[in-house]
């Protein structure tokens, strides 16, 4: 089975609709990062701690489990809520972990939700006293010194990576690598600034994981590109990189198609907790896939020749190594 | 290559048994004895573990300082659990002055709080000059006459005193109340007999106490060491001042080391004790209160227990001191260890702990495991339809692959989480990669016309330098993250670090020695790719 064989796309002809289109992309992600915000959840700021015990009053119900008291809170509005049992779970003893400062409205919201969608585990009970057993703000799991520490980590790692596809291949290679690695961090976290989705520890992971599968798609594309250039020395550069592009685009479909599955699977299937988590995993190799095909050789071959000349340039990138 | 042909088969037989080897522990029970003592930990969201509530004892700093002291003390009760080897623990504020803290797995919650509250507040203090100590002695002494009913333990003994001396007529002299009772004198210090080193402590502890006696001074026991213990001598009590001149932020760095057998001084003599440098600004204040308290006796007190008082001889302009006592060459590492990581900025003392959940729930836990099958399982079909023979030589490889992941995230001591068990599953999208890479190169090959050997020949050479150079880019940012990044961020890239490894080594070496041995047969024109 052959997925595009001898595909003949003109990707590097196109080039600039497709600048375009992730220029807008960019900029409205950027404009919606720094109006609409960042929706930190609780690992990153505050939460409120409540401990609650469900042990209905008529044993002839059955022990509440996590997941079902995970839906009714996920529904009254907190997304991201983590619930465990406190000591042994017949004792019904649970510590919940919700967004919010207030106290006191906190409070007030869980007794709603408890009071209206499990009456029979508080029927007859003292909600202030024994169905409530104590609540507490707490502060952030990582924190935002954490946060600006895992930035400075993922900056790092760019400035190496940079250096290192400069060694292998040409310094616009490894400039326009990374360019194309902001543009699709910029545009995931603009999604989840837009949705107002709660940014989690886990979500970062997931911007970790496109970091390193968008970077890793575009090597691919530029091995070809480095590849066919020494082996088509009278071919033009922008036809290099076309048919370049081209012959490796069955290759870049497939593995992002895998990957993809994998991303749709934990989505469909996974459950609410790693819900969001897919999500942006989905997504991220869904703009990752697009930056590698599109973007990355085209800004490679825009800036081609500027920081050297062309033939230099060209003689760097396939002397032998 | 042909120069090597017994490397391959070698390293993918290291692979394999190595990966079973360390992924056997998964397999086998708890309680029997395996050779292999590696565990692969779960995070607090797949097993749960143990919650211990703490509460950090601010009142005796200004109001201003307290909220600050909380958060450094979170800071440091997590670089310490970080240094301690437990991934991924929970640490979080709780209310005002309370630290809530999450340790996955740990099932001994005694051992999980020592941990954290081996606290290492380290001060040196000014011990009172005699007379100032009597007058002190003699104050406390009125006061806990005066409000013995708050003192059962020590009324008690006040009354068996009473009855002891009436018996024997014998004059307790006038003004002298139980506490004076059980302070003697030894040498120039103050000590308290052996048997009453408990009544003693506890009082010093008791909060009743610590509101009612006299402010500016305080009563703190020195260490009882091993030999005190066995020779039942009596324990210095020292009177201090309770401002401390300098505090454990002002040393700089903290070393065990073991003094030289010929050294003049019998304290560190063949014996292992701590040295300390200060600060800038630590040894200038060392400089001038050693200076300005010249003949007086400057007390080292770590976790409220006098280790030394030594004489001040001299001003000490250089920023050093040393903490002598009967130290093991252990406890004194360990010292030093607390000691460089900060002291914690005030005392912290247990509240309750517990064992929780995990916060996952079974469905949760379940639903995942579906998800993560159902999508290898796509994966698996996937290559199958796209690669035939050569797509289920690249699935067998995968499954070893994950294996290896799993052993290795066991050999290392990698945290296993939710999302760390979905980013695996993504990371076997994506180790499909480098088999597809290779495919689609000898698929190139065989449209060219080339015969299936050199077809699988070249694909590889080719494919390979592509392999090394997209996965050696990641694997550079990996190793950033790894080294710079703290926390789940390090988790993370570990988990990739081995995700890369594996893959690259299943898809260069592994899948191709298959392939060359099942695949390639003499005068055979077709390949089933």
């Amino acid at each position: 089975m052959r997925l595009f064989k001898n595909a003949k796309f003109p990707f590097v002809e196109k080039r600039y609709i497709f600048f375009t289109i992730s220029a807008i992309l960019v900029l409205a992600s950027i404009l919606g990062i720094i109006f609409k915000g960042i929706n930190w959840s609780t690992d990153f700021t505050g939460a409120v701690s409540i401990i609650i015990n469900m042990q209905p009053k008529d044993s002839k119900f059955p022990p509440l489990s996590i997941d079902n008291l995970r839906k009714v809170i996920n529904d009254a509005g907190f997304k991201e809520a983590e619930i465990q049992f406190i000591g042994d779970s017949s004792n019904a003893t649970f510590q919940i972990k919700v967004g919010g400062e207030d106290v006191n409205k906190v409070k007030e919201q869980i007794t709603e939700v408890l009071t209206t969608q499990l009456p029979e585990y508080v029927q007859g009970r003292d909600m202030q006293n024994d169905v409530i057993r104590q609540i507490d703000v707490v502060g952030a799991k990582a924190g935002m010194e954490m946060r600006n520490n895992a930035i400075i980590a993922v900056l790092i790692s760019m400035l190496f990576m940079i250096i290192y596809i400069w060694i292998r291949y040409e310094f616009t290679f490894g400039l326009m690598g990374i360019v194309a690695l902001f543009h699709d961090v910029i545009i995931l976290v603009g999604v989840f600034a837009f949705t107002q989705k709660e940014f989690t520890m886990t979500i970062l992971a997931a911007l970790l994981t496109l970091v390193g599968y968008s970077i890793n798609d575009t090597i691919v594309i530029y091995d070809r590109i480095r590849e066919d250039l020494k082996i088509h020395r009278k071919d033009s550069v922008p036809i290099i990189f076309n048919r370049a592009i081209n012959s490796t685009l069955s290759r870049t479909v497939i593995t992002g198609s895998t990957t993809l599955v994998t991303a749709l699977s934990l989505y469909f299937f996974g459950g609410p907790v790693i819900h969001d988590f897919a999500l942006a995993m989905s997504l991220g190799i869904i703009i990752g896939t697009y930056s590698s095909i599109f973007i990355a050789s085209n800004l490679v071959l825009e800036t081609f020749g500027h920081t050297r000349t062309e033939k230099q340039a060209i003689k760097h990138l396939t002397k032998k190594k | 290559m042909k120069k090597y042909s017994w490397l391959t088969p070698v390293s993918i037989l290291i692979f394999v048994v190595g990966t079973l080897i360390f992924l056997s522990p998964i397999f086998v029970p708890e309680d029997v004895n395996w050779p292999i003592k590696q565990k692969l930990k779960l995070g607090l969201d797949l097993r749960g573990g143990t919650q211990i509530v703490l509460t950090v004892v601010t009142k005796d700093l200004p109001e201003a300082d307290r909220a600050a002291a909380v958060e450094n003390n979170i800071r440091i009760i997590r670089n310490r659990i970080d240094q301690f080897g437990i991934a991924e623990p929970t640490i979080q504020k709780m209310g005002e002055s309370d630290i809530l803290v999450q340790l996955p797995g740990v099932k001994d919650p005694i051992a999980a709080e020592n941990l954290i509250m081996k606290s290492a507040v380290l001060e040196f203090k000014l011990v009172a000059e005699p007379d100032i100590a009597e007058k002190f002695i003699n104050q406390v002494d009125a006061i806990i006459q005066e409000n013995l009913d708050k003192f059962p333990i020590l009324a008690k003994l006040a009354a068996e005193d009473k009855a002891l001396a009436k018996a024997e007529t014998d004059t307790v002299k006038a003004g002298e109340g139980v506490f004076k009772s059980l302070i003697t004198t030894m040498d120039r210090d103050l000590a308290v007999r052996y048997e009453d080193l408990e009544i003693v402590r506890s009082l010093l502890q008791d909060s009743t106490f610590v509101n009612l006696k006299p402010k500016g001074y305080d009563l703190v026991l020195e260490s009882v060491d091993e030999k005190k213990k066995a020779s039942r001598e009596p324990v210095i009590i020292y009177v201090l001042e309770s401002a401390a001149q300098l505090k454990g932020t002002d040393v700089d760095r903290a070393s065990m080391e073991i003094g030289p057998s010929d050294s003049p001084n019998p304290q560190i003599a063949n014996k292992p004790y701590i040295s300390l440098t200060f600060t800038r600004a630590g040894a200038r204040k060392f400089a001038n209160c050693t200076g300005d308290n010249i003949g007086r006796r400057l007390a080292i007190v770590l976790d409220n227990t006098v280790y030394s008082a030594p004489v001040i001889q001299d001003r000490i302009p250089d920023g050093k001191a040393m903490i002598t006592g009967q130290f093991t060459e252990q406890e004194a590492k360990s010292l030093a260890i607390l000691l460089n990581n900060e002291s914690l900025s005030a005392p912290i003392e247990p509240k309750y702990s517990t064992q929780v959940s995990a916060t996952l729930g079974e469905d949760s836990i379940q639903s995942g495991l579906k998800a993560g099958l159902i999508g290898i399982l796509a994966v698996i079909i996937f290559m199958i339809i796209f690669y035939k023979g050569a797509g289920l030589i690249a699935d067998f490889v995968l499954v070893f692959n994950v294996g290896f992941i799993l052993a290795a995230m066991t050999l290392f001591g990698g945290t296993l989480t939710m999302p760390g068990i979905a980013g695996i599953i993504l990371t076997i999208g994506m180790a499909v990669d480098a088999n597809v890479l290779i495919f689609e190169r000898i698929k190139e090959e065989l449209d060219a016309g080339r015969p299936p050997t050199s077809a699988l020949d070249a694909g590889f050479k080719r494919a390979t330098v592509t392999i090394l150079d997209s996965n050696l880019t990641t694997l550079i940012a990996a190793l950033v993250l790894y080294q710079f990044g703290t926390g789940p961020v390090r988790g993370f890239a570990l988990t990739l670090t081995i995700g890369i490894i594996g893959s690259m080594f299943c898809a260069i070496v592994f899948s191709r020695y298959i392939m060359e041995k099942t695949m390639i047969r003499p005068g055979k024109t077709t390949m089933s790719i």
